[in-house]
């Protein structure tokens, strides 16, 4: 059989193509549903650096609003949260955020801290997928992966997801390459109210003590940002449910005074904030729309702006544009979701949540 | 390692690598260490079991191998100086010498078998709360004591000379793409390409890595798919009578195909990327026109095992030919010549059962074969009367009625190794003509197996496949055919079938891995 090497190279570089392109297809393209898992490759659209950086799950990219920080305070800042981000996500993702910038606080919110263990594969996509390949994301991913899980499925996703040939769509095909922004700065923007209703009765729990993993990271998160002279805040958002023990917060508060960090417990600011759950939260009291989220910022960026000394920067002319694009972009999807909601009596654009996968 | 996992993939890789950079007196050491690498893995008391099986026929081939020469040696030096009768004498001696270590490592080698394999059914029959003894099998331990004691036999019969170096007689044992699922070797066949010397063979590594993408297509985008729906059907047989038992019989006849040449398939085409030739398994079986030529023609390594070293041996063995002799002269000519086939036969049968598992299932699977052979062999007269009355013999259409008639006949035979007990297999026979459910088959039936229609749709055109490829062989290899055409053309289709593993096969989050169904035995 004659070979020409030249051939084989161009064949070689043609397959890889392909195979690109056809990864490009089936990777869900998280637009239309479950928004959430766009969240952590937005962040590398990002150009301009940071004062405070949020990291999180979703008490986090749902109830703090980049947008009202920055027009009540001139803050700059970027939410770092996904669905139900596990602590050793949150610290993988500041490694990684600490690559591209220095911010000068860090704001973890501490919930994740009751989950000592990998939970679900489902949630480990969503926050690991839209990491850009680095060493700091294979250590994620080891960090992270469950047992039916593989490394080589994570660096080339076509192997998790080539069984959705069978339900690809439009949207499938029209974002391949480019996809709309679906976030603020990393905050899912909804209008939409659901007051709070029907809630589980607390249970009891066996133990309340905080597993070793979840202080493992804690104190690297904390060792992360001493190293980098970052002040670390830790906060625990309001919300209604899920319960926030009161062992838990005990146990953070005492962290916090051991390691000399702030931690802002704003299920105690509720009334002061007046957040009213019947009308500031979409669902039920899990998290805040946009009404809430914004009263919880303002309250937020108060303390910021008095205990930490951050600049305003609504002077800045190189950061005026950024900011007044970014304000549009918040002001046009408040007014589409608005007027949706004026339609059709609820959120057609938003699709359904991460929730739905425990569901 | 499973060959369905991504590690055996790198394990390959870099074995292949490795094979072809290192001086080549070296290749074969270096596959026995990555065979035990690749067993280890499965499981580290397995490699125990396996270097018992080594050491053990290493030591007695060595033995009969000494003995053989002594005699030589004795007859050579003495051929003058003995009497016929003296001579008679020493060879019997030698022969029983022979023998007795035979015997002794035959005993220990499948009394190893029998008591990790068997041991539970056996005691389980007779005390029916006996929770079992807990072994663990180890994985393709029915292939490897074959192969082995195959060899063996072969030294004892004096076809060739014992191996001299041990390690050489382990890579044989081990060798791991045939470890976990055949083909079972032959030590003369293989040990010419398994030891040689090798440069790297351009064509012999594109049809190599060409035969295992086709045996993973088979597997993973047609077995492992099927195998959703006969795992539906199988596991609730209240609920899928009737027609289902039809569906099932046919969806595992083309899964157990898919599952078990795919598996063949990929360790031929390892064995070829490495320029080791291992032997072909099947030869497109449900293409054969009685039950006597599909077994000639499915896992033809094993069929030949048991008809070399046991359906022969016991044939002409002594207490047969006197069984013959009497009823020859007791009965009649005829009976004398067929009741010794007839037992090796049934014997014969009966063991491939027991090879396939420990279960009641696979001893009915096994005699019951037997018995539509032996049927099939009194009837020849029959039919042969009536092929000539009819003229039918050499027409197409009564061909392609055999064929389908010996693939629903093993179809229904095969019943026996997928319901949980033999009574269960019956009650679902029984089911067939006496539920009349085809219309709720179509009517809905398919997609609740656990199969939307874009899968039936992929699975027909898989099979469309299997189809063509298949007559494609009959007229040459497909793979020597396609190397002819442009290069660019060649790529294309081995890149497609690359894509559609990649794409549509059932591997991952949200499928069950199976393992091969034959490394189970």
């Amino acid at each position: 059989m004659k070979r020409n090497k030249i051939t084989y190279i161009i064949l070689l570089f043609f397959s890889i193509g392909v195979l690109y392109v056809i990864q490009q297809l089936f990777m869900p393209k998280y637009i239309s549903t479950i928004q959430e898992g766009s969240l952590v490759e937005e962040y590398y659209l990002e150009k301009a650096n940071h004062d405070v950086l949020f990291i999180g799950d979703c008490e986090v990219f749902s109830n703090i609003s980049p947008i009202k920080l920055w027009e009540e305070y001139g803050i700059t800042s970027y939410i770092r949260g996904s669905a139900q981000q596990l602590i050793w996500h949150s610290y993988y993702l500041l490694e990684d955020a600490l690559r591209y910038e220095k911010p000068k606080a860090v704001v973890y919110n501490v919930l994740a801290m009751k989950y000592n263990e990998p939970q679900k594969e489902a949630y480990n996509r969503l926050t690991l997928d839209g990491m850009k390949l680095s060493t700091t994301k294979i250590k994620a991913l080891k960090a992270s992966m469950m047992e039916d899980e593989s490394l080589l499925s994570y660096i080339v996703p076509i192997l998790r997801y080539h069984s959705r040939w069978k339900e690809l769509t439009l949207e499938d095909f029209k974002y391949m390459f480019k996809k709309d922004k679906v976030s603020h700065n990393g905050y899912l923007m909804r209008v939409d109210t659901k007051p709070v209703g029907y809630l589980p009765r607390e249970r009891r729990l066996p133990d309340y003590q905080f597993g070793d993993n979840s202080y493992e990271y804690l104190e690297r998160i904390t060792k992360l940002c001493k190293d980098n002279d970052v002040e670390l805040i830790l906060i625990k958002s309001p919300s209604v449910y899920p319960y926030w023990h009161e062992q838990w917060d005990e146990q953070i508060r005492e962290y916090a005074e051991k390691n000399d960090i702030q931690y802002i417990n704003f299920l105690d600011y509720v009334e002061e904030m007046n957040i009213d759950y019947e009308r500031d939260t979409y669902d039920g009291g899990l998290h805040l729309n946009l009404i809430g989220a914004e009263k919880f910022t303002d309250y937020f960026g108060q303390i910021l702006k008095e205990n930490y000394n951050l600049p305003d920067h609504r002077n800045d002319e190189s950061l005026k544009k950024v900011w007044e694009d970014k304000i549009a972009f918040y002001n046009q999807m408040k007014k589409e979701q608005e007027e949706e909601l004026r339609l059709y009596g609820y959120l057609k654009s938003v699709g359904e949540a991460a929730q739905k996968i425990d569901e | 390692m499973l060959f369905t996992t991504s590690n055996f993939i790198f394990f390959i890789i870099i074995l292949t690598v490795l094979y072809y950079l290192i001086p080549k007196k070296l290749q074969w050491v270096l596959l026995l260490i990555g065979s035990l690498i690749f067993y280890g893995i499965a499981g580290t008391s397995y490699l125990i079991y396996i270097s018992l099986t080594v050491v053990s026929t290493y030591l007695v081939t060595i033995k009969i191998d000494k003995i053989q020469e002594i005699y030589d040696a004795n007859i050579k030096e003495n051929k003058e100086k003995l009497s016929r009768e003296e001579r008679k004498a020493i060879k019997a001696e030698a022969n029983g010498k022979k023998r007795f270590w035979l015997v002794l490592a035959l005993l220990f080698n499948f009394g190893i078998l029998a008591v990790l394999k068997y041991s539970d059914f056996v005691v389980s029959n007779i005390y029916k709360d006996f929770g079992g003894f807990g072994f663990v099998l180890p994985l393709g331990i029915s292939f490897y004591t074959f192969q082995t004691m195959g060899y063996l036999i072969d030294v004892y019969w004096g076809k060739y000379r014992a191996e001299k170096n041990v390690f050489k007689l382990g890579l044989f044992t081990s060798f791991f793409p045939q470890l976990i699922q055949g083909p079972i070797s032959r030590f003369d066949d293989l040990k010419s390409t398994l030891f040689a010397e090798k440069d790297f063979n351009w064509d012999n590594f594109e049809f190599g890595v060409q035969r295992i993408l086709w045996g993973y297509f088979k597997k993973l985008v047609i077995a492992d798919r099927l195998l959703i729906a006969v795992n539906t059907i199988i596991r609730d047989p209240g609920t899928y009578q009737g027609a289902y038992v039809l569906l099932g019989m046919f969806f595992y006849a083309i899964q157990l195909y898919a599952d078990f040449t795919g598996g063949i398939d990929i360790a031929i085409g390892v064995g070829q990327v490495l320029g080791i030739k291992l032997k072909e398994n099947f030869n497109r079986p449900y293409f054969s026109k009685s039950i006597v030529e599909y077994w000639r023609r499915w896992h033809i390594t094993l069929g030949t095992w048991f008809r070399d070293y046991m359906f022969f041996p016991i044939s002409v063995s002594k207490p047969m030919i006197n069984l013959s002799k009497y009823l020859r002269k007791n009965v009649n000519n005829e009976l004398g010549k067929r009741v010794p086939i007839y037992i090796a036969t049934l014997l014969v049968w009966l063991t491939t059962g027991i090879w396939h598992g420990a279960a009641w299932n696979f001893v009915v699977w096994g005699l019951g074969n037997g018995i539509v052979i032996l049927i099939s062999q009194e009837l020849s007269p029959l039919y042969d009367k009536f092929h000539n009355k009819f003229d039918v013999k050499d027409k197409f259409y009564f061909k392609v009625f055999q064929i389908v008639r010996t693939f629903w006949l093993m179809s229904f035979l095969r019943t026996f190794d997928c319901y949980r007990d033999v009574g269960t297999t019956f009650k679902m026979y029984y089911s067939i003509f006496t539920v009349r459910n085809l219309n709720e088959i179509f009517s809905g039936g398919l997609m609740k197996l656990g199969l939307a229609i874009e899968d039936y749709i992929l699975l027909t055109a898989g099979v469309v496949l299997l189809l063509l490829v298949s007559l494609y062989q009959r007229s040459g290899g497909i793979r020597i055919r396609l190397s002819k055409k442009p290069i660019f053309l060649n790529y294309i289709l081995f890149f497609v079938l690359f894509l559609s593993i990649i794409i549509f096969g059932t591997y991952g989050i949200g499928f069950d891995q199976s393992q091969f169904i034959y490394s189970q035995f």
